[in-house]
């Protein structure tokens, strides 16, 4: 599986999650700078990271601009084509702003930026990135100000409906509940995937979290699960 | 001709608005209990130049819909008005 991280103005987790995937993961990783055209050489079964930051300052509304680069022609072509697009945090905002992910990600309940450790738990067990990781919550660092996660009412029956929630803030130990929900998201989700499956995002940073030397791998078995499950054949939920 | 196109953009009704609820507070702050509640948004001119003002507000309402407002959280309305004029 080949991975593209691109890197927008203002991405600043591009570095980090490229790291992760080339060095930790030993996959084959190349940045993308956003003022290019075309995604030559990726196939269905490849993935295009879209990282963490402040694309574009976060002017107007976080991923609303970076929306509009040059490579986003290419990534929704891609997307659209049935290639595996992961957005992480700013990447996540932008996908929806963007149009290929559902919902949208406001400003925090509590006002304030935050950076810390949560607990988030995968929701089932049928999607790539959630197919290998174990029935319990995962200590993964979040850090935004923008995350709370709001779509309509018939938009969050049609994600229960597909499938389409993939991870859920709860507690050290597993349980759901608004004490352990970081930003007031619906429903808890820190994570969302379209009905096809192969566009997903999340706010929470797992390659923050993906070597022993820096305290904690729990994110590391996220992008293990994605590499082992995603294939081009086997790319939809099921 | 040339136009300007003042646009406000608010935070739907029925969404949280923690901007709004910070202010609120620090108007509390400032003893001023007469006010019940704030919503902050946004207030974005812009100046074009178009056929007529149809053209214009058609413009106008594109440049809301794909790039100013996101309906998903947003609702905008605009006033539009010929440059030099008020």
């Amino acid at each position: 599986m080949k991975f593209g991280v691109v890197v927008f103005p203002g991405s600043n987790c591009d570095r980090d999650v490229y790291h992760v995937l080339k060095n930790v993961a030993k996959q084959d990783t190349v940045m993308l700078w956003h003022q290019q055209e075309s995604l030559s050489g990726f196939s269905t079964g490849d993935c295009i990271v879209l990282p963490g930051g402040f694309s574009y300052g976060d002017y107007l509304r976080s991923g609303a601009i970076a929306r509009f680069s040059p490579i986003m022609k290419a990534v929704t072509d891609f997307a659209n084509n049935g290639g595996y697009v992961f957005g992480i945090c700013n990447g996540f905002q932008i996908l929806c702003e963007a149009g290929l992910l559902p919902g949208a990600l406001l400003l925090n309940d509590h006002q304030k930026f935050m950076c810390k450790n949560v607990y988030i738990k995968p929701a089932h067990h049928k999607h790539p990135i959630t197919k290998n990781l174990e029935h319990k919550a995962y200590k993964i660092p979040v850090a935004h100000a923008e995350g709370r996660y709001y779509a309509p009412e018939n938009i969050i029956s049609d994600l229960h409906l597909n499938k389409q929630i993939l991870f859920r803030y709860c507690s050290a130990h597993g349980e759901l509940g608004e004490a352990h929900n970081p930003n007031g998201s619906l429903e808890h989700i820190a994570g969302i995937c379209n009905a096809e499956g192969n566009v997903f995002g999340m706010m929470p940073h797992p390659e923050r979290a993906s070597e022993l030397q820096l305290g904690n791998a729990d994110g590391l078995q996220f992008f293990n699960s994605l590499i082992v499950n995603a294939t081009s054949a086997d790319r939809v939920l099921n | 001709m040339k136009y300007k196109a003042e646009v406000t953009i608010m935070p739907l009704k029925e969404l949280l608005d923690p901007q709004g609820k910070a202010v609120l507070s620090g108007l509390k702050h400032l003893d001023m209990p007469q006010v019940k509640d704030v919503r902050v948004g946004k207030h974005i001119v812009l100046e074009l130049e178009a056929a007529n003002e149809t053209s214009a507000q058609e413009a106008v309402d594109e440049a809301c819909k794909k790039l100013l407002a996101n309906p998903v959280m947003e609702q905008y309305e605009f006033v539009l008005h010929e440059a030099g004029k008020k």
